[in-house]
């Protein structure tokens, strides 16, 4: 394609897009010349089977050149207990070092952006809640204030500050997780029990409050499903309590840990421009010492008013991705506290009938309000035409929720920006070059969450 | 006194090794079950075997799409004999939510299925009421086939 077509159109037609309403004439789409866009019955049977995934294809571009002797590429799962779910690695290693490294995925995509359009706004949460199941109330989090933009509401203080409460506990049980699960993997199993007890104690919490240990659909359009449990206090003033003890107890075990170290210093190395080239967001990010967090650069749901640090790396190795995620917890642990003693009184959602169902109490009683909730509960919610687009941070990274709406009480289309899927991108450049052994431990540093990836 | 078969089958309940086989969710509340709070070793079990070959457990965890599907089975051909399968949450038994054109409709159309547990995803009290379920199963079952 010349210059001149791409300007033609990136300039002329994109900008005057219209949306398409639902009822109205289907646009006609103009043809794409990225080629056949779907799979040809005609195509060869084995090319077929291919592409349906029914037999796995090693299509690696083998470099000729090299010396036969040296060269081997390995295959890594999909079903491997250090991919953290079903990533498949190719990796191509002259003796000891890794050379290039191939991360192939798709063996867990759910379809979950095309269930979104059938969902309506309401059940949305419910979807979106299993793409990341470590932080399920960020992707709620991310969907909820997409909805809301849409609709142009606000939901009251007290529904924003439950919503950061929950999701900062979530972040610190996802890091967790991640902790643990990079101790297992590099072999420092006490870490996977210490990691997997201190995320029970949180989850207790959330089931308490929510109904779930995991996919609360707990945040949803127009603020949350419940207020917070009576003694809601207690217990994560227990939680406040108990974490710093534990912390202290996980520096003891790793921080000067000459194992540790060796397994961690300077492995995986990503320079803070690579970081940025690769849309690496997250802890990964903040690593390589580059200062990006959305909760300070585009801050939701009022988490401005809160006082918290962001913790930065220096080296972007494993050991500084491991000390990110540390410090991040203890700078959630200080935001849960601010919120739990600044918790507004008031409604934990917003007051209006068309978007929230009203109590039970008040169908016995009211019409209106049997109507609100026999309309709310077959039909849903309409949200006006429009697109949006809102980030949050999830433990992750930057977590962005993309919503077409067309009038209509389902989106049109929703997307989600990942922050697995892109920072996976950055795998094959912190293992370049490295030992086959720190495989494991650079895979567990970068945190994916397949789900979160293939959706 | 005992026979054989009841001996057999006690030894195969009490040394049971699942394989490794998280997918998506019900994989992080299998890995919580096996860890420190709800502790699977109380029943022979918490030795997760990366390899398949020396499992007897597959432990579904999560949702099986078309493209996993064949390698699940190619997991379950590797198992030796006797071996069985648990169906670990709605995903892997039906499908779940996700009537969709990317999931298998229930993993019970690629590889036999012993146990059920239900649930979105199943807390580990589920998975362990499946797995004792599965003992219980075991050792009724004769050895001669």
């Amino acid at each position: 394609m010349s210059d001149e077509n791409t300007q033609d159109q990136a300039g002329g037609e994109t900008d005057t897009f219209d949306l398409w309403v639902a009822g109205t004439e289907e646009p006609q789409f103009q043809p794409t010349d990225e080629g056949r866009q779907e799979i040809s019955e005609h195509e060869s049977e084995d090319r077929l089977a291919a592409q349906f995934g029914r037999v796995v294809e090693d299509d690696y571009v083998f470099d000729e050149d090299a010396d036969d002797d040296e060269r081997m590429i390995v295959n890594m799962g999909p079903q491997h207990p250090s991919t953290h779910g079903v990533l498949r690695l190719q990796i191509e290693l002259e003796g000891e070092i890794i050379r290039r490294t191939r991360p192939i995925i798709g063996y867990l995509h759910t379809g979950m952006e095309k269930t979104a359009e059938q969902l309506n706004y309401a059940q949305g949460p419910t979807n979106v809640t299993r793409m990341d199941y470590l932080s399920p109330l960020h992707e709620e989090l991310a969907y909820s204030l997409a909805v809301e933009r849409l609709l142009g509401v606000e939901v009251p203080p007290r529904a924003a500050a439950i919503r950061i409460l929950m999701t900062e506990l979530n972040r610190i049980s996802s890091h967790l997780v991640a902790l643990a699960t990079n101790g297992l993997d590099i072999g420092a199993l006490s870490m996977m029990i210490y990691g997997f007890r201190e995320r029970e104690a949180i989850l207790a919490f959330f089931e308490k409050a929510t109904g779930l240990r995991m996919n609360h659909n707990y945040i949803r359009p127009g603020g949350v499903a419940a207020d917070l449990p009576p003694g809601w206090k207690d217990d994560v003033a227990a939680i406040l309590k108990e974490m710093p003890v534990r912390l202290q107890e996980y520096d003891d075990l790793l921080k000067e840990n000459p194992v540790w170290l060796s397994r961690t210093r300077d492995v995986g190395i990503i320079q803070a421009e690579e970081a940025i080239a690769y849309s690496i967001t997250g802890p990964p990010l903040r690593a390589s010492g580059v200062d990006w967090d959305i909760r300070k650069v585009f801050p939701y749901s009022g988490i401005d008013q809160y006082e918290f640090d962001v913790p930065l790396g220096e080296r972007g190795d494993v050991y500084d991705r491991y000390r990110v995620k540390v410090e991040e917890i203890e700078e959630s642990l200080k935001i849960v506290e601010q919120v739990m003693d600044s918790m507004p009184k008031g409604n934990y959602r917003i007051d209006d009938r068309k978007i929230t169902p009203p109590p039970r109490a008040r169908i016995d009683e009211s019409m209106e309000a049997l109507i609100h909730h026999f309309k709310l509960f077959t039909e849903g919610f309409k949200v006006p035409a429009g697109e949006t687009y809102v980030a949050v941070e999830s433990p992750r990274g930057e977590l962005g929720c993309y919503l077409v709406a067309d009038g209509g009480p389902m989106p049109w289309r929703m997307h989600t920006r990942a922050p697995s899927f892109y920072n996976l991108q950055g795998l094959p450049i912190a293992m370049a070059d490295s030992l086959v052994a720190d495989t494991v431990a650079t895979i567990a540093s970068m945190d994916p969450v397949m789900g979160d990836v293939d959706r | 006194m005992t026979t054989v078969e009841r001996a057999a089958n006690w030894a195969r309940t009490r040394s049971m090794f699942p394989a490794t086989f998280g997918l998506a969710c019900c994989a992080i509340e299998m890995m919580a079950t096996g860890a420190a709070h709800y502790d699977l070793a109380r029943f022979g079990m918490e030795v997760f075997r990366a390899s398949p070959r020396q499992a007897d457990l597959m432990i579904v965890a999560g949702r099986v799409s078309q493209k996993m599907a064949p390698v699940l089975r190619q997991v379950y051909d590797q198992m030796p004999d006797p071996k069985w399968v648990i169906s670990m949450g709605a995903c892997a038994s039906t499908g779940g939510m996700f009537n969709n054109y990317a999931l298998v409709q229930g993993v019970d159309q690629i590889v036999p299925v012993d146990i059920y547990v239900p649930g979105c995803p199943p807390g580990p009290q589920s998975l362990m009421h499946g797995i004792l379920t599965l003992h219980d199963k075991i050792m009724t079952r004769e050895i001669v086939r």
